[in-house]
């Protein structure tokens, strides 16, 4: 833990405040976290404030149960009500509305929803219970991806042929890329994620940098990595270039674990998805590659996500691309709150609003 | 006697008699209960009684650092001993699954036993109830807990005001870390030992000795030290700020947090308390509790100040950000 606590010294961190504040102009310089690991250390350490004036930190697409469509929970709770599906997801899922209900509700009035701590612990319960039909809620981007793929495989070695996966992945470079493109946005720096960097490796946002101008970072989730990476923005604005630079280089690479990502590749293959609030991205999505098709939920049942755009007050869409901040919508903290969430952004633990919400000083 | 618990052994007739005169009045020989009346009679009591109750559910019953028996007597114990009160006595209600090994329930009798010597408690009555197999989970255990409060204090959260400290008696999250890892489905393991500890005597010395300094205590079971301070600060209608650097927490349940995601602020606790004093005896308090076993890292955590009510924290970072209630975490019974 000594090692840890390197990344959270407050000498070092008041040290670098001073150099964002004296690299930063007259206007605000927008930048976008677009990680949501990122959004929940930016408030757990209290950082916002810290550089309000200099910087204005935009929280971006990267939570994945705030971009799963709606959609997607209502074909989860169909899968179980009715094809008597036992589900299996990670916990953040379970309150995030679908378009009449929750899985959270459902599992009130029955439906049965267990909570795992990793795909591979849904293989395992498939085995042990072989009359049920187990669907794993597979919710992720890059960094979950890998495990999502593992647990396939693993099933296909051992012919358990009870389990499948309703897949709902996506991959950020795409989404960075669409909302590089919005001037509404106008991003003028990318903080870039540390652990998807750590699978795609950094050189996946040189296209970004070089097409759109967009100074891009990957940083570590450490509260000194954060700031030094806003720093590093910084002062790439300041030298006037747009380059690619890794401040989590003790963990992330150039090229990024080649392993993980021939694992994707070997299960996955590219497709256009929706994203709730953003609408379809070109070539954003994974989906399970047909030589696994029997393991893909929406083929074994016939029952396909169907993506349509939500018609609510709630906007998260706008939150999601950085257009508005989380407290500019009217619902924010009135009919939307963790408790009650109206958007997925109140649900997730690693959702902008909730982060707001719960570290913002009200 | 049976080497597992039977559905009649809840029934009233001979088996519930052998149950109770020769395993449950074994371990709880005491001159209120060993007569097995229908109630202890306690005899007559001077000062004011604080009463409480509280039921066990934790699963696993046994986990490092303790069970459920010695949770069952402490956590009745401190909740008497954070409103002032020192434990007299405790009474204790046993729901059992049908098919429990009957060394189970020793182990936790013998805990309770061992708790309530250390707490200086009489277990002055109980039930016994026995429940189908697939309808319980293994053993519950509900108390009643009576208690003398020292003379002259009572919680007064009115009474804090800007400058008072927040004390906090040790680290936080032990004992919810030490079930987590119990439960091995976590496929992590690290060497953290559940804080469950009576705490009368910690705390009960400080209040005569700083007589109008301690202002309100609480223990942070359930929700932990975050939940606890939110649920103080809206009783007293004040601000506190905590400072993160200074809240205490073991390197090992550090480790573990870091890799599952927690914050050790949420996590329940069963031997720690915070308390709020006055600013001018917080550091003498800090010492005096340092001087007994359960209260070696006490420390400052963070101070009173003037605002409206809640919670913040000054992050390592330098900033400062809100500490909420969280909500619905999606965490196994620990208590």
């Amino acid at each position: 833990m000594k090692y840890i606590d390197d990344f959270r010294d407050p000498a070092t961190a008041r040290a670098l405040v001073a150099r964002i504040r004296s690299d930063a102009g007259d206007a605000p310089v927008r930048l976008m976290e677009v990680c949501g690991t990122h959004t929940v250390a930016i408030a757990r350490g209290g950082i916002r404030p810290l550089l309000s004036g200099a910087v204005t930190m935009l929280s971006g697409p990267g939570c994945p149960v705030c971009v799963t469509p709606d959609g997607y929970i209502d074909a989860a709770i169909a899968l179980g009500r009715e094809r008597n599906a036992l589900l299996a997801s990670f916990g953040d899922m379970l309150r995030v509305p679908g378009k009449s209900s929750s899985l959270e509700k459902e599992k009130g009035a029955g439906l049965e929803v267990r909570v795992v701590y990793s795909p591979l612990d849904a293989v395992t319960l498939a085995a042990a219970t072989p009359d049920r039909e187990v669907v794993f809620l597979g919710v992720g981007f890059e960094t979950t991806a890998p495990a999502i793929g593992g647990a396939i495989k693993t099933a296909s070695v051992r012919g358990v042929r009870n389990f499948s996966v309703l897949a709902s992945v996506r991959t950020i470079p795409e989404a960075m890329g669409v909302l590089a493109a919005d001037p509404e946005v106008r991003i003028e720096g990318f903080l870039c994620p540390a652990h998807v960097s750590v699978v795609i490796g950094t050189d996946a946002y040189r296209p970004i940098a070089r097409r759109y101008g967009i100074p891009c970072v990957v940083a570590g989730f450490e509260p000194l990595d954060i700031l030094m990476g806003i720093s590093m923005l910084l002062r790439q604005k300041k030298v006037g270039v747009a380059r690619v630079e890794n401040e989590y280089s003790r963990v992330a690479t150039p090229a990024g674990n080649r392993k993980a990502q021939d694992l994707i590749r070997d299960v996955f293959a590219p497709c256009d998805t929706g994203w709730r609030g953003i609408g379809v991205i070109p070539g954003s999505g994974l989906r399970i590659a047909d030589r696994y098709a029997s393991f893909d939920a929406e083929k074994k049942f016939g029952h396909p996500v169907v993506y349509a755009p939500s018609v609510s007050a709630c906007r998260c869409g706008d939150v999601l691309k950085g257009k508005i901040l989380p407290v500019d919508c009217p619902l924010f903290g009135k009919a939307c709150v963790p408790e009650e969430p109206y958007g997925p952004c109140m649900v997730s633990s690693e959702g902008s609003c909730a982060a707001y919400y719960r570290y913002g000083a009200r | 006697m049976h080497d597992k618990i039977l559905l009649s052994h809840g029934e009233g007739g001979k088996r519930t008699r052998d149950l109770i005169a020769k395993v449950i009045a074994r371990y709880f020989d005491n001159p209120v209960l060993s007569p097995l009346f229908d109630s202890g009679l306690l005899g007559r009591i001077e000062g004011e009684i604080a009463f409480t109750t509280d039921g066990y559910v934790v699963t696993p019953p046994f986990f490092p650092g303790g069970d459920i028996g010695r949770l069952a007597v402490c956590g009745t114990v401190n909740d008497l001993a954070v409103c002032g009160a020192r434990a007299v006595a405790i009474s204790c209600g046993l729901i059992l699954e049908e098919g429990l090994p009957t060394e189970i329930l020793e182990r936790a009798l013998a805990a309770m036993r061992d708790a309530a010597r250390e707490a200086g408690v009489t277990i002055a009555c109980g039930d016994t109830k026995v429940v189908e197999r697939g309808k319980g989970d293994g053993i519950f255990i509900t108390t009643a807990g009576l208690g003398v409060a020292v003379d002259g204090w009572r919680p007064a959260p009115p009474e804090i005001r800007p400058g008072d400290r927040i004390v906090l008696t040790g680290t936080m999250g032990d004992h919810q870390v030490a079930v987590l890892i119990a439960r091995q489905n976590l496929a992590i393991s690290a060497p953290v030992l559940s804080d469950v500890a009576p705490l009368s005597d910690l705390l009960l010395p400080l209040l005569p000795r700083f007589a109008g300094k301690v202002r309100f205590m609480r223990d942070p079971t359930r929700g932990g030290v975050g939940v606890t301070l939110n649920e103080m600060a809206s009783a007293a209608n004040a601000r506190f700020v905590l400072d993160e650097g200074r809240l205490p927490v073991r390197e090992s349940v550090r480790g573990v947090c870091e890799i599952l995601g927690f914050d050790p602020l949420y996590l329940a606790n069963e031997g720690k308390a915070v308390l709020i004093v006055a600013g001018d005896a917080a550091e003498a308090i800090v010492a005096a509790l340092r001087e007994h076993p359960y209260g070696r890292e006490a420390a400052i955590v963070g101070e009173v100040r003037e605002g409206g009510a809640g919670v913040r924290m000054r992050t390592l970072a330098g900033g400062v950000r809100a500490v909420d209630y969280p909500v619905g975490d999606q965490l196994p019974r620990i208590c």
